[in-house]
């Protein structure tokens, strides 16, 4: 078993070294000042009317609806599970939300009760939320959650490694997880922002997941603060076209953790819209990571459509 | 199977959302002299145009030679009666006075300059109107410290200022202008620029609703001539000029053995040098503040980008892709990015320098934006295989051009940074301090950024080497032009 995992692994880092010369493409420093300056300005952008609809429409078809609580329940799963394909039957013409994300335990309950609706069971795995463990048992819940029937893991990186500058250690693990997945699964490497320390760090933890196979880079796992923020976010954006740009391969964001309202969604998508450009407004390269934000989008939506705001009591809540 | 181009699913273009607070512009507008608006002697009245649809705005007064000179007399006999025998603290409270009033109708003043002008109404909103406020507060607090900004002497006016302010930013150099003029205990005569002169006599409303005694403050809009009356009006004790470099070269020799004092801030070339060891995305961000806010219409654009040869490629292919983001268009509308240009004449001079670019070789760049039909309008446009001798790298365009030059050591970035006419201001990029330190110290300029671009604050001074012009305004700096000092 564990030649096979180093064979795999092998054959993961086999084809960055195919240029003649490996490129070697040390992380741009990040001047965070200047990245402060460009979200406000990107902030600022007055999103209405018909442009807005179609952006709130497209925020809710990228939810990765979330619910990762010690207390979660089969019932509870199940709830959230019908609201994600029903989302406010009362408006007509709404997309589904991209996916539900939930412990490995809980991912078979999610299968089933999705089965057919074209939304995606996603998993966190490798000893969420803080990746404390061996990596073997990392792995073996990988393999878990895809026996599940998971499509998407979000994994997150050692960020004690990560921090005492071993960043092969993180690489290895990262690529370790992608060969697990062995191409059937959906792989979002979750980053946890909140404990780097500084957006250099970010956009080194960025260019490292990438490079070592990540399918998607993830901001936070919710349960650290500060979790998700534009610039953080812008950060990781930037990254990710720099990676397109030098490989042509395109990677997707999942910023979570923090966006709760439909206005900061927008703000969101306004950041990605104008770093990353159109051919990242699409689920399968953008997901928003939350548990409250789907009800304000649709309150926003309720709203555009017959001018008045109904209160909360008129959302199901799951 | 038709061949209709299929809507692309994934374009998300914004929609319209135009500011819609009513900007307050009179049909007509007369000059401000004495403390009250009076018609003009010789009667005439220019048509202003509204950059953005090229459609008649509305008229303003030609101040002809003997308003001029009434302007003149009036700021004089303030002067002599009221403003220099008011104690400074007195004088500090009008400009208070002023200063709140014009923040009270900040947003509407944003809308008129965005019009008048056809500056993004971003820019206007959240730039030149804060900034012109905040000059005001600033000198306000000077009038009554003077004696600490000059220990061991005393300041004493100098008497009637002749102010003559570019198109650009109208209220802002409005604002460094007669602030400090009046915190000094100098009165005031100021000539707007002939295509913008709207938001200037909005202001001259504000100065008479805070009760500023009559003749402080006397605006006089006009063309050129108007401007050469005011510089050669004998009963002028001083000249204060932002604009061209030719008309300060004139305004030089005219005032050559007049006595009378003078400060000039004209044009400029800046450099904005990016080094490889830059924050590249926010360097790129930097280098579109440089020449594209207010569409390239600012003396102290970064309008030569010097990069570094290693990540020119880069920058460049990043630079393309930032500008194809930037949304062209309505000055109203809130999400517009670039404005219109200031008028008929300046999109005429801006083309002429696009085509001599093309004629000297240089590759010429622009996005595929849409253009309104009506109104003047430039692409924001990049010149890419420029030559040092080249003329779009040596000569004031004053549009949204930028030329890019390579370099590969920082003496070779420093050479060409300098060797300009011009001195104006320069940006410096990399991610390490020394760095910073050792090449701004060698850059010929009087205001350099280092991993920014555009800043402004009244504390600071602002001004330039060479042919970019002589006197600093802002910061206690900007108080020594407008005083005489005295040792007791």
């Amino acid at each position: 078993m564990h030649l096979l995992i180093g064979i795999c692994t092998i054959f993961v880092i086999m084809p960055i070294a195919q240029q003649s010369y490996p490129g070697w493409h040390p992380s741009p420093p990040v001047d965070q000042i200047g990245v402060e300056e460009r979200v406000s300005r990107l902030s600022q952008r007055s999103i209405k009317k018909g442009s807005k609809v179609h952006a709130l429409k497209l925020a809710l078809s990228m939810l990765d609806l979330t619910t990762l609580e010690g207390s979660d329940s089969p019932g509870k799963v199940r709830q959230l599970c019908y609201k994600a394909m029903h989302l406010h039957d009362a408006l007509p013409d709404l997309p589904h939300v991209a996916a539900l994300c939930v412990y490995p335990t809980l991912v078979r309950v999610a299968r089933r009760e999705l089965e057919g609706s074209g939304i995606k069971v996603a998993s966190v795995a490798t000893a969420f939320p803080s990746g404390q463990s061996s990596r073997e048992t990392k792995m073996d819940e990988i393999r878990y959650a895809m026996q599940e029937g998971a499509d998407e893991i979000d994994m997150v990186i050692s960020r004690g490694a990560f921090l005492r500058g071993d960043h092969t250690y993180v690489y290895d693990e990262i690529a370790e997880a992608k060969s697990v997945c062995a191409g059937r699964t959906r792989l979002k490497v979750i980053l946890e922002t909140g404990e780097l320390g500084s957006l250099d760090r970010i956009r080194q933890a960025s260019d490292l997941a990438m490079v070592a196979g990540a399918d998607f880079i993830k901001t936070s796992t919710g349960k650290v603060q500060p979790a998700a923020t534009m610039p953080v976010t812008l950060v990781m954006l930037e990254a990710i076209g720099d990676f397109h740009r030098r490989t042509g391969q395109r990677c997707g964001m999942k910023p979570a953790g923090g966006i709760r309202t439909a206005k900061t969604a927008v703000q969101y998508l306004v950041l990605l819209n104008e770093t990353l450009g159109r051919d990242w407004l699409t689920p399968d390269l953008f997901r928003i990571g939350a548990s409250t934000l789907a009800n304000d989008i649709l309150m926003q939506l309720v709203k555009e459509t017959t001018g008045v705001y109904q209160s909360l009591d008129y959302f199901s809540q799951a | 199977m038709t061949a209709t181009a299929p809507s692309d699913p994934l374009a998300w273009t914004y929609a319209p959302a135009p500011e819609k607070v009513d900007p307050g512009i009179r049909e007509r507008y007369d000059l401000f002299i004495g403390g009250r608006f009076a018609r003009p002697s010789e009667g005439l009245y220019r048509k202003l145009v509204n950059p953005s649809t090229a459609t008649i705005l509305c008229e303003v007064a030609e101040a002809g030679v003997a308003d001029v000179d009434h302007a003149v007399k009036a700021a004089r006999r303030a002067y002599v009666k009221i403003w220099s025998k008011m104690p400074p603290r007195e004088r500090g409270k009008y400009l208070f006075r002023i200063a709140r009033l014009f923040q009270e109708r900040a947003r509407e003043m944003a809308v008129a300059e965005s019009i008048n002008g056809g500056k993004p109404i971003r820019e206007s909103r959240d730039i030149d109107i804060p900034l012109s406020v905040a000059h005001f507060f600033y000198y306000a607090g000077w009038a009554d410290k003077l004696d600490y900004a000059f220990p061991g002497a005393r300041a004493r006016a100098l008497g009637v200022c002749g102010q003559i302010i570019p198109w650009n930013f109208p209220l802002l150099m409005a604002a460094w202008k007669i602030a400090p003029a009046l915190a000094t205990g100098n009165t005031v005569v100021l000539k707007p620029a002939e295509t913008t002169p709207v938001t200037v006599l909005k202001l001259a409303e504000i100065i008479r609703d805070a009760d500023l005694p009559p003749g402080v403050v006397n605006i006089v809009p006009g063309g050129r001539p108007t401007g050469q009356r005011l510089v050669e009006h004998p009963g002028v004790d001083k000249i204060a000029f932002t604009g061209s470099t030719a008309a300060g070269k004139w305004i030089m020799k005219t005032l050559a053995g007049t006595g009378k004092k003078y400060t000039l801030e004209l044009g400029g070339k800046a450099a904005n040098i990016i080094f490889e060891d830059a924050a590249i995305d926010q360097a790129v961000e930097g280098i579109i503040n440089a020449i594209f806010f207010n569409q390239g219409h600012v003396c102290c654009a970064g309008s030569r980008l010097l990069v570094q040869e290693g990540i020119a490629e880069t920058v460049i292919d990043k630079l393309k892709k930032r500008i194809e983001t930037l949304i062209l268009g309505d000055p109203l509308d809130k999400n517009t990015d670039i404005g219109a240009i200031n008028s008929a004449e300046q999109l005429d001079k801006i083309k002429k320098y696009i085509q001599v670019g093309g004629e000297e070789g240089a590759e010429m760049w622009q996005p595929d934006c849409p253009v309104p039909e009506k109104g003047y309008w430039c692409r924001p446009t990049l010149f890419t295989n420029v030559s040092q001798s080249h003329r779009i790298a040596q000569e004031e365009i004053f549009g949204p051009v930028l030329t890019i030059q390579t370099f590969r050591t920082p003496e070779e970035a420093i050479d060409k940074a300098n060797n300009t006419p011009y001195g104006l201001s320069g940006g410096v990029w990399t991610d390490k301090g020394a760095k910073i330190f050792k090449v701004t110290r060698q850059m010929r300029a009087g205001v350099i950024w280092a991993n920014t671009f555009n800043k402004f604050d009244p504390s600071s001074p602002f001004g330039g080497y060479k042919e970019s012009g002589m006197g600093r305004e802002g910061g206690w700096h900007g108080l020594l032009p407008y005083v005489e000092l005295e040792t007791l």
